[in-house]
């Protein structure tokens, strides 16, 4: 493609674009502190992903492959529609599979295919602020990280404790990055926490209503906040996947009938399909077939 | 008592535009005094404790507290991250409302484990174990660990505040009007309570009030403002059995008796 081409590439304008990525380099610089940004009204609503798209569309290019996923799935309404904004706009390589994919936007959760270097995970983010249900004054919240002081994050797991007897926090689980920052992974299930520890990819996290960017750096340490008493563990499922049988993998309850039948299913889509394709069928293909 | 104070207070002042919150107060605090702060509403008590407090920037003056190592420190040329871990630890402050220093949202054990967890203890059961030790010592029932304040009296309210005060054994306090709001035997009873703490635990404080009574009965020394001057100060019973200054006479004479 020729220089002009690339210009004003992918729906936002060079100066947007700039602004942007000078907020994702700082991001990447210090990880976790969420750098506030002058974030754009684009053609969806919030809570859409606003944030997350106009992160994709400042570090796109035209040689990037896009993957986009909606709590796993490629082929969720907040997915395809994504997807195919970036196609018209961008004219890019669109893919649903995650070892393929250079950008992989998501909504709610990462793939289960391990992430490589060089890939970079794009997170939509409703609320960046971990502290915010505990400390409603964005003055105080801003201090308490610029001082370190993360003991009311902990008032959150006590209570969690308190009322249920065990970490009843399942996603939006919050992490200290690189023994400093303590930042919210935007609501994916903790089940994903351990992921983002030393991940080779790039993982950045954009919240358009809220208007902050921040980022994870490739091979950066991330850590599950808990208690020596209560160590932090991520959920397991008592049965496998019942389309490929896959043990270990994050699922979603799909309900199948009014009689409260229901099964289990991957909910990373191209993870599941893979492994079908594979020949690993479930167990159970009866309850598979439905 | 020990040689050295534990707050030097000199000269501070706190100008609200032209008008005056309080001028030239100078004092000094020793470990394990209390020190009552009287006056009648406007004369700048609750400005002073704001301004010691490290919660309102005085315009002129300095305040010097001894830190733990002995060293004396000026509490408005530390940085605010010394401060605020000096408040949350060697500091407490029981506000006259107490849904001001409680959160209200979150169970009596919370409240009362937040500081340590804010100091770094990651265990859940010392945290918890502390915090009933403590809701016992301020006569907090002990089923009642995971109820919000929401569902507790004015009284177990502010006896809560406390604990959440006193959790990290700090060596002043600062109390704003602490009975303000309660009804008589409420009042009697955290008076009572807060004498035996005081008592037990060494505490300095500095205890602003308009009822001369509670100052009678916490404080060894008293100070009496009048328009942001501190118009008389001494030993409580001197003052208030033999007062000197005119307004402090009138003040003493204005006691309803029953």
């Amino acid at each position: 493609m020729t220089e002009l081409a690339t210009y004003n590439f992918a729906y936002l304008d060079e100066q947007t674009k700039r602004m942007i990525r000078r907020a994702i380099l700082k991001a990447i610089a210090i990880p976790g502190y969420q750098v506030p940004f002058a974030s754009r009204e684009m053609p969806m609503p919030y809570g859409w992903g606003t944030g997350g798209v106009q992160v994709t569309a400042a570090v796109i290019g035209p040689d990037d492959t896009l993957k986009v996923i909606d709590q796993g799935a490629d082929d969720t309404t907040n997915a395809v529609s994504i997807r195919a904004f970036f196609q018209k706009t961008a004219n890019v390589r669109v893919t649903t599979k995650t070892t393929e994919a250079t950008i992989i936007q998501t909504r709610h959760r990462i793939p289960e295919a391990a992430l490589q270097a060089g890939q970079t995970l794009v997170y939509q983010v409703p609320i960046p602020e971990p502290l915010r249900f505990l400390e409603p004054r964005e003055t105080e919240t801003r201090k308490m990280h610029a001082l370190e002081e993360y003991g009311l994050m902990h008032v959150k797991l006590y209570e969690d404790i308190a009322r249920h007897g065990h970490i009843a926090t399942t996603y939006a689980y919050p992490v200290k990055v690189e023994g400093r920052y303590v930042m919210d992974p935007s609501p994916t299930p903790k089940f994903d926490n351990p992921k983002m520890h030393n991940s080779p990819a790039l993982q950045l996290f954009g919240a358009g209503r809220e208007k902050r960017i921040y980022a994870i750096p490739p091979y950066t340490e991330v850590v599950s906040l808990d208690f020596e008493d209560h160590p932090f563990e991520i959920q397991t499922f008592s049965q496998p996947c019942a389309l490929c049988g896959a043990k270990g993998s994050y699922l979603d309850e799909v309900i199948l009938d009014d009689k409260g039948g229901s099964m289990f299913v991957c909910s990373d889509t191209d993870f599941c399909e893979d492994r079908q394709a594979e020949g690993q069928l479930s167990a159970n293909p009866a309850e598979a077939a439905e | 008592m020990s040689e050295t104070p534990l707050l030097k207070v000199s000269s501070l002042s706190k100008f609200y535009g032209s008008r005056i919150g309080c001028q030239n107060v100078t004092f000094e605090l020793w470990p394990g005094e209390v020190l009552a702060v009287v006056g009648e509403s406007g004369s700048g008590k609750t400005t002073l404790l704001n301004c010691l407090a490290t919660r309102l920037a005085p315009s002129a003056g300095s305040v010097e507290y001894r830190m733990r190592d002995g060293q004396f420190r000026d509490l408005y040329r530390m940085s605010e991250a010394e401060r605020r871990f000096l408040m949350r630890t060697d500091w407490g402050f029981v506000h006259q409302n107490p849904a001001d220093g409680l959160r209200m949202t979150v169970s009596a054990g919370a409240n009362v484990g937040e500081r340590l967890m804010a100091v770094g203890d990651r265990h859940y059961g010392k945290i918890r174990a502390t915090a009933t030790d403590w809701l016992g010592r301020v006569e907090i029932a002990e089923d009642r660990i995971d109820d919000q304040p929401r569902a507790f009296s004015g009284g177990m309210r502010q006896r809560l505040q406390i604990a959440r005060n006193l959790v990290t054994s700090p060596r002043l306090v600062f109390m704003d009007e602490p009975t303000g709001g309660l009804d008589v035997s409420v009042q009697a009873r955290l008076l009572d309570l807060l004498r035996g703490l005081v008592n037990d635990l060494g505490l300095a404080a500095i205890v602003v009030t308009h009822d001369l009574a509670v100052a009678r009965l916490l404080s060894h020394r008293i100070m009496v403002m009048k328009d942001g001057h501190i118009v008389e100060t001494g030993l409580t019973d001197r003052v208030l059995d033999d007062p000197q200054a005119p307004y402090t006479q009138l003040l003493v004479s204005s006691i309803l008796q029953v």
